[in-house]
């Protein structure tokens, strides 16, 4: 096996009533990107992790460089070279970037040294980095370069990246792509965790597929068309969402002038955000995250009051009006984070369908509750999204991701919205329900609801919206078709590449 | 290896047997500490526990059981709400005593006009000592974001002062030959919460315990406000989307728990107790958060930890003069039960697990 | 007593005394907060320190073992917290009231053949010349050992935080324990070290009490000092150097609402008596308006699930 920088050999894990692996093998070569790819819940997370010795298998092996390779923790497998730039959960905000860098090493030098080799290796890969800036106060691209040079500061033999280009614009990913492309030319191999096909086919020499916790496939990726990586990775091919023509109505939601300030240390002001959703028609909002999404979904859905008329409902001004006062008026809303905002973990989903369903569909009388009404509601929502529980009374952390999406999405829209507002609907859902969510709000627009739909996934947001903007540093872009949008002008709407510039040779 | 393992929802079997875990799980750690102390274990046991109960003189202090309970139901029953919400009233013990001095305040005020207005008055003036007391950390905490938890305590101890300046000044008894505390107020028949039922027990603050486990039941399990409690100490962030003001609701959770701590104040002075004096007040208010972490939050499981509290301080009270057992190792032990229910709580969300041997 | 007039020199000097039971305990706490636990526990490690101090000096004649047996008694106390919280995964607040309960119960406990003895005097560090200096000299330099402790204990703390690499550690689990651990860091060992030595400084805080401050053992006797310096955590922005300046201040009411009392000002006692209460309120109700300064993961439970 010469070549081979890390082979691994019938890797299992099991959580309790989830195998998250079963018996993957794969190897990796020095100085290729090798591509893991798979859907949400498909096992590469928990893969990673074995790896880079979060987590320890209960049976298989790995060898690096020939030798037995079994890491008990994550130091373990730096001082092994491998290193691993995450998805989210491994930055502190509250400090600099240095200190953000000497945590994530083994032995660094003293602090002042640090910056300076900071600079050094950003100036050379192009990733431009204030060493003594807070990290809180960065956007997500420079927090991602923060990660990276943490991880090339220790000559790492292995790079893992864990859905890297999530929180880029098309620019910034052509821009990390050339990085990557240099370390691969030093010799270093990179092991790229994604789910979007087009990025693999342009990046990576080859691609191992898991599904359900399995190795179903590997391909060279420049070689095979994604609809067929696409298949390999779903298993079946799922319908895309069909489309009615539809007539727009009258404008059902107007927001003008919208400004606000952030109330947590590290957020995102809201700076002169202006739009306006007619009946029947979805508009989609792009962007990276972390450039005010969760702020504007808090100003629509009252959770942050602005100035009365800055949010106009069917030309009523309702700036000033709560959740509860907004709801009554048929402006309903879906956060993005399911488990602690839009629903309450270790309540049922009885209790969880009365958060937002009281009032509107007649779940209390005088202040008190009808359990029985609440409970008939939920069978509905049940019944009509498909969401899998074993009944009402099952507490809403118990269900997965995307049966609880299904029930936070089909919560609101079988109450009838006249204005929806979705944040991420199908973020780490699988593809079939995903594809279900779309269908609804679709359907919802049809019906005549202005559909508002948030999204980090542009190729949802091509699919269902009317028209497209951007949101980038609390701005909105300039509002545009939709369809015959190229992805130049996507990117530019996006805000470019933020600053970041092309690796120094 | 011991592993945790979260469930997928809380068990339903542990919410109720976790507490009942707690207890056996104390009192045998209790017997221990008890032989630790040259006591006959078993002899310290019956005493606390059977003795009251069943025991010679159980007709004496069976009606002790509700003096005692009341008091701790009812702090416990207020601070339940808040607890449930994430909202930390610590200071009961606090508006306990602001609640018993405004209470006899008025009453003393009267003295000696004879009418059946000046009891109810007591009740009203004593529910608003509690609950201004208990607005005090509120609003604080509303305007300038300060810790309810440290100033509710820190307004324990101003009103202890605040008790021993009154007992031993404005309130005190002119006709007392110059001791300290008030006038007797049992010896004062508008503003006496005499027994309704002579040799039970059962006095206006028993009355008012079970009105408050009623309330709190339908609050809690019928009623929108307390479907918001839950929902904000379970998830801040889904309340707020939901609509609740959490503004409203630490004003709700705070002045309720204070308005229940000063009825119980209020009935004790003008009953039980009888008199503003430097040591009037005794833990119900400390003790009451044991009690209402033993009820588990809940109405019903309070008014039982109520019960069983009492119990420990009757038959801590026995063991002390029957068997020469500290008073302070009645009060570790009600510590212990705290300890151990906490201890034993992570059952109800987590599994535990052994972990297998790794196979290589 | 001196009716009418009150010694500067004596006031400050006697500051510096009443001061250090809270700032020992305070640094304590600073440490496991900015480890991101929330011990609510100090009162009854203190009373615990207390007495065990108190008891541990009067058997054995020495206060220095006294000290030793009140850190001992205070980390072990705070070790059952370390239980509750980091392996049972129990609410914070509600362990640290527990802790301060059974504190409490068990200090009366074990104090109940103590009350009323005298402890062994400890002598006072008389530095001959410094000690001499007029003014400065009684205020700066005529202390016991465990003032100087105190003060050292400051710099410390500051500097752990600041330069080292185990303050880097510890400040990155407070801040965030998920980054924390996925980076390897073992969150539930760190944390468990910081209680413990939370646990340690509050010991010795209420063997101050005990064996210095008062000295005799009474039940009760920390009469919230605990929650005095829980309060001056908050007060000084987890900042060690503000922890002193705040031990100052309240160190400073204390001892001149004592000197009222014995000046006989027309005040009664019980209200004078109040006032490092009411002055611990009024500084939350200054300092809580800039809240950003506190640990991000304060009081929250960590779990590794996956």
């Amino acid at each position: 096996m010469t070549g081979d920088l890390l082979s691994v050999v019938g890797l299992t894990k099991a959580y309790p009533g989830v195998v998250a692996n079963d018996a993957v093998s794969f190897a990796i070569r020095e100085g290729e990107v090798h591509a893991l790819l798979g859907e949400n819940g498909a096992g590469k997370s928990t893969l990673v992790k074995m790896i880079y010795g979060l987590v320890t298998p209960d049976s298989g092996s790995m060898t690096l460089h020939g030798a037995p390779y079994a890491p008990a923790e994550p130091r373990a497998a730096r001082s092994a070279g491998v290193a691993m730039v995450f998805q989210h959960f491994s930055l502190f905000d509250a400090m600099s970037v240095a200190e953000n860098v000497a945590l994530g090493m083994e032995e660094p030098p003293a602090l002042r040294d640090l910056a300076t080799r900071i600079r050094d290796v950003s100036e050379t890969y192009g990733l431009p980095l204030d060493p003594f800036r807070t990290v809180g106060g960065l956007s997500a691209g420079e927090r991602q370069r923060v990660e990276i040079i943490r991880c090339l500061l220790q000559d790492p033999k292995l790079l893992i990246m864990d859905e890297p280009t999530s929180v880029l614009t098309p620019q910034e990913v052509d821009i990390l792509f050339t990085t990557l492309r240099k370390l691969t030319a030093e010799g270093v191999a990179i092991l790229y965790i994604s789910h979007k096909l087009e990025e693999i086919r342009a990046l990576c020499d080859h691609a191992t597929i898991l599904r359900l916790g399995k190795t179903v496939g590997t391909c060279i990726p420049r070689e095979t068309s994604a609809r067929a990586m696409a298949e390999m990775m779903v298993g079946s091919a799922f319908a895309a969402p069909a489309r009615a023509d539809r007539d727009l109505g009258p404008v059902a939601i107007e927001v003008a002038g919208l400004s606000l300030t952030s109330p947590g240390q590290f957020g995102t002001a809201l700076k002169d955000i202006s739009f306006a959703v007619k009946e029947g028609e979805v508009l989609g909002i792009g962007g990276v995250a972390g450039n005010g999404q969760d702020e504007l979904l808090a100003a629509l859905s009252g959770e942050a009051l602005a100035v009365p008329d800055a949010i106009r409902l069917k030309g009523a001004g309702i700036g000033r009006l709560g959740p509860s006062e907004r709801r009554a008026r048929g402006l309903l809303t879906a956060p993005e984070e399911r488990l602690g905002h839009a629903a309450a973990p270790d309540m049922s989903l009885i209790e969880n369908t009365v958060l937002t369903a009281a009032a509107r569909e007649n779940l209390m009388r005088n202040g008190f509750l009808k359990w029985g009404a609440a409970e008939a509601f939920t069978r509905k929502i049940i019944a009509a999204f498909d969401v899998r529980t074993p009944g009402p009374g099952t507490a809403a952390r118990a269900l997965s991701g995307g049966n609880l999406q299904k029930f936070v999405i089909g919560r609101e829209v079988l109450q009838r919205p006249e204005v929806l507002v979705v944040n991420q609907p199908t973020w780490g859902v699988d593809a079939a329900a995903a594809a279900a969510i779309r269908q609804a709000l679709l359907d919802l627009a049809a019906n005549g609801a202005a559909v508002i739909c948030i999204s980090q996934d542009l190729d949802e947001l091509m699919e269902i919206s009317d028209r497209f903007c951007a949101l980038n540093e609390g701005r909105l872009s300039d509002i545009k078709p939709a369809e015959g949008l190229s992805v130049e002008e996507i990117g530019l709407m996006m805000g470019g590449s933020h600053g970041m510039e092309v690796a120094h040779v | 290896m011991l592993r945790l393992e979260k469930r997928p929802q809380p068990s339903q079997v542990w919410t109720y047997l976790t507490p009942l875990l707690a207890v056996v799980i104390t009192m045998i750690m209790g017997a221990a500490l008890f032989a630790a102390l040259g006591k006959d274990p078993v002899a310290a046991i019956t005493t606390i526990f059977w003795e009251p109960l069943f025991g010679e003189f159980a007709f004496y202090y069976r009606p002790q059981l509700l003096i005692k309970g009341a008091p701790l139901v009812l702090i416990a029953i207020g601070l339940s709400l808040g607890f449930r919400a994430g909202i930390w009233n610590i200071g009961a013990e606090g508006q306990y005593i602001i609640g018993a001095l405004t209470g006899a305040g008025v009453g003393l005020a009267f003295y000696p006009m004879e009418s059946w207005v000046i009891f109810p008055l007591m009740v009203l003036a004593g529910a608003f000592g509690g609950w201004i007391w208990a607005m005090i950390p509120a609003v604080l905490k509303l305007r300038f974001g300060t810790n309810e938890i440290l100033v509710s305590l820190m307004l324990v101890y101003v009103a202890e002062k605040l008790l021993a300046a009154m007992a031993l000044g404005l309130m005190k008894n002119p006709e007392g030959m110059g001791f300290p505390g008030s006038r007797n107020l049992r010896q004062y028949d508008s503003a006496h919460n005499a027994e309704l039922i002579t040799g039970s027990g059962m006095h206006w603050g028993v009355v008012a315990a079970m009105i408050a486990v009623i309330f709190a039941y339908i609050l809690l399990n019928r009623h929108i406000l307390g479907y918001h409690i839950r929902l904000t100490g379970q998830a801040p962030r889904a309340a707020r989307f939901a609509g609740v003001r959490p503004a409203r609701l630490v004003l709700f959770c705070l002045g309720t728990s204070g308005a229940l701590a000063g009825l119980a104040g209020m009935f004790e002075v003008a009953g039980p107790a009888g008199q503003v004096s430097i040591d009037f007040n005794v833990g119900y208010g400390f003790t009451a958060i044991i009690v209402a972490f033993l009820g588990r939050l809940h109405p019903v499981g309070i008014l039982l930890a109520g019960l069983l509290m009492a119990l420990t301080y009757i038959g801590g009270e026995l063991a002390q003069s029957n068997l020469g057992l500290p008073a302070a190792a009645i009060q570790l032990f009600q510590g212990m039960l705290l300890f151990f229910l906490l201890a034993v709580d992570v059952l109800t969300n987590y599994r535990i697990r052994l972990s297998r041997p790794e196979v290589a | 007593m001196e009716f009418g007039s009150i010694n500067p020199v004596l006031l400050l000097a006697s500051l510096m005394v009443a001061a250090t039971p809270i700032l020992l305990a305070a640094l304590g706490e600073l440490v496991v907060e900015r480890a991101g636990v929330l011990n609510l526990g100090v009162e009854g490690m203190m009373i615990i320190g207390a007495i065990c101090g108190f008891a541990v000096a009067v058997n054995t004649g020495s206060p220095v073992l006294g000290f030793v047996a009140a850190a001992g008694g205070g980390a072990l106390l705070s070790l059952l917290f370390a239980i509750l919280t980091q392996f049972a995964l129990a609410n914070q607040v509600a362990s640290g009231l527990a802790l301060t309960l059974f504190g409490l119960g068990l200090s009366a406990l074990l104090g109940q053949g103590y009350v009323g003895i005298k402890p062994p005097p400890i002598g006072k560090l008389d530095i001959p010349l410094l000690g001499d200096i007029p003014l400065l000299g009684p205020v700066l330099f005529s202390h016991d050992l465990m003032v100087y402790f105190g003060l050292t204990l400051v710099v410390a703390i500051w500097a752990m935080l600041k330069y080292s690499r185990a303050g880097l550690v510890l400040r990155a689990v407070g801040e965030n324990h998920d980054a924390a651990h996925a980076l390897g860091y073992k969150v539930v060992r760190i944390r468990v070290l910081a209680i413990l030595f939370g646990g340690a400084c509050a010991g010795l805080g209420g063997a101050y009490i005990s064996l210095i401050r008062v000295p005799q053992w009474t039940e009760g006797m920390t009469a919230g000092a605990g929650w005095i310096a829980l309060a001056l955590v908050v007060f000084a922005s987890w900042k060690a150097g503000r922890v002193l300046l705040g031990a100052w201040i309240f160190g400073g009411v204390t001892v001149l609402q004592l000197n009222l009392q014995a000046a006989g000002i027309a005040i009664p006692v019980e209200y004078l008596s109040m006032s490092p209460y009411l002055i611990t309120i009024l500084v939350l109700v200054i300092m809580s308006a800039d809240r950003s300064r506190a640990p991000a993961s304060l009081g929250r439970i960590f779990h590794a699930s996956q």
